[in-house]
Parts: structure tokens; C-alpha cells; sequence
């Protein structure tokens, strides 16, 4: 067989399996349906806010009830030391006001 | 057009040798582009994946919490409050919520503790998410014991377990009765944690937050497009660690890139030359590179995409875990559901196939529109 058509063929392998990614991606999401209006509705049952992601402190936990903060109030040296707190991003009103000073 | 084809099919034979002639070299080309296009493509479903979830599941979270302020810090509200709030026009009800987070010393994870009307426990017993049940090897039926805030042992028999589907909510949730509630963290009666409120039409959230805050000055309102907006923004391109790894990647890739454009090696300058020699056109070997770039690319993005999203929609992001674990002792086991589109594949395409492409161009066009004689030399 020709080089160019063995390249050809994988080529077309390859579709087939990003057509199959796509394929399995529908169905996991009509599947998983279910469990997703299962934990809406424990959110809506329970009064929840937040997703349980990042449990190593309160302030991460709940991402949108967290106390408002402004850098180093707590303190001239207290850097933000855990490591979720590098995944969250400071509150959209803080980023405007920095927008305007820079 | 058959003709055109049957000479494209010609290069591509000749491409695909002069590439298996520099296997070595053009093996770890392959791996290095695949692994590239594998971490931006893994952070992109992840990231769409959790932005999505988390839109459906916190659709239904209270319309409005108010939280009272005390020094700067989130403090008890009276639950009269709420009475004042039941006067707004266009509220429809306020519920008083109690949940607090709770330290397990014997784990030392944290637990968030809640009370829950709907389900009207009875003092002394508990119902427990999957990650608490995990951490205390605890089940139906079994005890758990609490330090109250005076120091006493509270044992709390386990009712039953949250269903672990459901973990991306409920991994570290201990459901409660409001009596064992208030006697482990001496909440006062007639004192919560905040309020919930509900608001009849959805585009009055933002007059009624007002009120509220004129009402009651010393709170702070949460409305649920915030609680929405805020996934967003954890997860957005811009957030913290996302940005270090896509400007990890792109950095990587220009100098992958780079180093491409910068000029090509003494053999593939020899080749090009014996190809002019024979009778090739620029735009042959114009042709040929592009063909040669096609190949390389193509077959990256292939292989990273399909390694991207086993690694996060089969093994649960498994190289992402212990950034997002942090020091955390309880972290919810939880698949994420692929929410993926073709938008996400052409983005990744453009990213990654055409810069590349492009780069490679360049310096042939330099290098097939010399000299043949003085490029063979």
C-alpha cells in the first residue's frame, strides 16, 4: 500500500475517533442528566451555593459566600498559602478598580 | 482534479519518506507537540466541563442570601430580620439557613455542617456526603463523635449516607437536626447563620437587594447570579492557575515554533537543494512542507485530543488532582460530564495546526527560492 494512503487511512481513523469522542460526549451527557437534576436538586432542597470542590478552607469551600477581602488585610506578610486560593480569582469588582489605577 | 490529486498523493509518499528517513528526530517532534496540545486541550474540556456542571446544578440555589456583617466578617443574623425582609414587596418567602464548617481533628478535614428542614431530623442523628463516610470509614448505623463548643462529646448516630452521585455537592455535607445543630456550635435561638430569600420575578432580584440594604445596613446581599458568575470566574482563562498553565503551554509552543522558523537544519537545506536541481518548483517544496506540517500537526492534535479527554472525562483529570486538592484531606470523587463542542476542536486547531503551519512555511520559501548550486554546497 501507498505511504500517502496509509496516511489517508489514519487520518480517517482518527476522525472516526474524534466523531466517537463527540458520539460518547452526547450520550454520557443524556445519561448523566439524571444525576445532574439529582444535585440541582439537592441544592434547591438543601439551600446550597456552592460546589464542593476546594474543602481545605472556609473561604474556599464557599467561593461566593466568602468574606469580601482586600490584599493583606489580615496582616502586612499574610500571602495566601493555600493552594486553591491560586485556582480563585479576586471578585470582579476588585479587578475594576485595579483596571482604572493601572 | 484527478490529476492534482494523483500528484498531491505523489508529495504526500515522498513527504511521508523524507519524515521516516529522520524518524528519531521527528518521533520526538511528535511527542513533545502531542503532549502540548494534551495539557491546553485537558485544561479546556476540564474547565468547560466544571463551568457547565456547575451552571445546571446551582440553577436552583436561593434567589438572595443576605448575610450579616460584624467587623468586617460574616456574623449570626437575628431571624427577625427576616421578618423585616418578608415586608419587601415582590419576596415571597425568607427562610432562616444554619450551616457552619466544623473541624474534625481525627482527619483534620473540614466539614460544613447544615440543617436541613425538608429532611426533619430527629436529635441525635445525622446523614453524612460520601467524602465525610469515606474519611470516617462510617456507614448507616454507626456513631460520630462531635466536640461542642463547651468541650462536651456529642455522638451522632449516622441515619444514612448521601447518595455518592451526588458528590460535586455534597462530598463533605453532614445534615444535622437544628437542636444538635445549635448545642454544638452555642448558636443562640433566634439567631442563624443567614437567610435565604426567594423573590417572585427573577428581574426584581436587583431592586430588592437594594431594599435590603437600605433596610438592613449592616448586611451584605448574594445574589445567584453572582453565586453563578462566580464559577466563572474561578474558571475562567484569566484565573490564578489556569493562566500559569496556558501561558506555560504557549510559551512552550512559541519556542517550539520558534525554533522551527528560525531556520532549518544543513540536510533539509541539502534536500531542498537536490529537489530544485531535479526539476522541483518553489512551490513544490512549498507544497511538500506544507504536507510535511500537515502531517505533524494533524497528527498531534489527533492524539492529544483523544489523551485530553480520557484524561479528564475517564480518570477523573487525574493529573489535575492534587492542584486542585490543595491541602485539602476531603476531596469529592467526581467525573465530570463532558460537556464538549466542535467550537472547543476548531479553537484548538487554530491554536495549535496553523501557527505551526505557518512557521514552517516561512523558512522553506526562504530556503527553495536560493540557489540551488550554493544550497548544495
Amino acid at each position: 500500500m501507498r505511504k500517502s494512503s496509509l496516511f489517508f487511512f489514519y487520518l480517517l481513523i482518527n476522525l472516526v475517533l474524534i466523531i466517537l469522542m463527540f458520539a460518547h460526549a452526547s450520550h454520557q451527557q443524556t445519561v448523566r442528566v439524571a444525576s445532574l437534576k439529582e444535585m440541582a436538586c439537592i441544592v434547591e432542597r438543601f439551600g446550597l451555593t456552592d460546589l464542593c470542590i476546594f474543602t481545605e478552607a472556609s473561604y474556599t469551600r464557599n467561593l461566593s459566600q466568602a468574606d469580601l477581602h482586600a490584599p493583606f488585610q489580615d496582616g502586612p506578610m499574610s500571602l495566601e498559602h493555600f493552594p486553591s486560593g491560586s485556582l480563585a480569582t479576586p471578585p470582579q469588582v476588585i479587578r475594576k478598580i485595579d483596571g482604572k489605577v493601572d | 482534479m484527478e490529476k492534482w490529486i494523483e500528484r498531491q498523493k505523489h508529495i504526500i509518499d515522498f513527504t511521508l519518506s523524507s519524515l521516516l528517513r529522520r524518524k528519531g528526530k521527528n518521533a520526538a517532534l511528535i511527542i513533545v507537540y502531542t503532549l502540548v496540545v494534551f495539557m491546553v486541550a485537558s485544561v479546556v474540556f476540564f474547565v468547560q466541563a466544571i463551568k457547565r456542571e456547575a451552571s445546571l446544578i446551582l440553577q436552583d440555589s436561593p434567589d438572595m442570601i443576605i448575610q450579616r456583617m460584624v467587623i468586617g466578617r460574616h456574623d449570626l443574623i437575628p431571624v427577625s430580620h427576616g421578618d423585616r425582609v418578608k415586608s419587601i414587596r415582590g419576596v415571597s418567602a425568607v427562610k432562616a439557613r444554619l450551616w457552619g464548617y466544623y473541624y474534625d481533628p481525627v482527619t483534620g478535614a473540614n466539614y460544613t455542617l447544615m440543617v436541613s428542614e425538608e429532611r426533619r431530623l430527629s436529635a441525635g442523628s445525622i446523614i453524612i456526603g460520601a467524602g465525610v463516610s469515606r474519611a470516617r470509614i462510617a456507614f448507616e448505623g454507626d456513631t460520630i463523635e462531635f466536640k461542642a463548643h463547651d468541650g462536651a462529646v456529642i455522638d451522632l448516630e449516622v441515619k444514612s449516607t448521601i447518595n455518592s452521585e451526588s458528590e460535586l455537592v455534597s462530598s463533605d455535607l453532614i445534615l444535622v437536626s437544628e437542636t444538635d445543630f445549635r448545642r454544638l456550635f452555642g448558636v443562640p435561638a433566634g439567631y442563624a447563620t443567614d437567610l435565604a430569600v426567594k423573590v417572585r420575578n427573577p428581574r426584581e432580584r436587583p431592586t430588592v437587594a437594594l431594599k435590603v440594604a437600605e433596610l438592613l445596613p449592616d448586611t451584605r446581599q448574594i445574589l445567584r447570579d453572582e453565586i453563578l458568575r462566580t464559577y466563572d470566574a474561578v474558571f475562567n482563562w484569566r484565573g490564578g492557575m489556569m493562566l500559569v498553565i496556558l501561558s506555560g503551554m504557549l510559551m512552550a509552543f512559541i519556542i517550539f515554533a520558534w525554533d522551527k522558523a528560525s531556520g532549518l537544519s544543513s540536510e533539509e537545506r541539502r534536500e531542498i537543494g537536490i529537489l530544485k536541481a531535479v526539476g522541483w518548483e518553489t512551490s513544490d517544496v512549498l507544497v511538500m512542507k506544507f504536507w510535511e506540517g500537515m502531517v505533524l500537526s494533524l497528527s498531534s492534535l489527533f492524539s492529544g485530543v483523544l489523551l485530553a479527554y480520557a484524561h479528564v472525562f475517564f480518570t477523573s483529570s487525574f493529573l489535575f488532582e492534587p492542584a486542585l486538592k490543595g491541602w485539602a484531606v476531603l476531596y469529592p470523587k467526581f467525573k465530570a460530564v463532558p460537556f464538549i463542542d466542535p467550537f472547543q476542536l476548531a479553537m484548538l486547531c487554530f491554536l495549535v495546526v496553523v501557527p505551526y503551519t505557518v512557521a514552517t512555511i516561512i523558512p522553506v520559501w526562504r530556503a527553495a527560492t536560493v540557489d540551488p548550486d550554493s544550497v548544495m554546497r
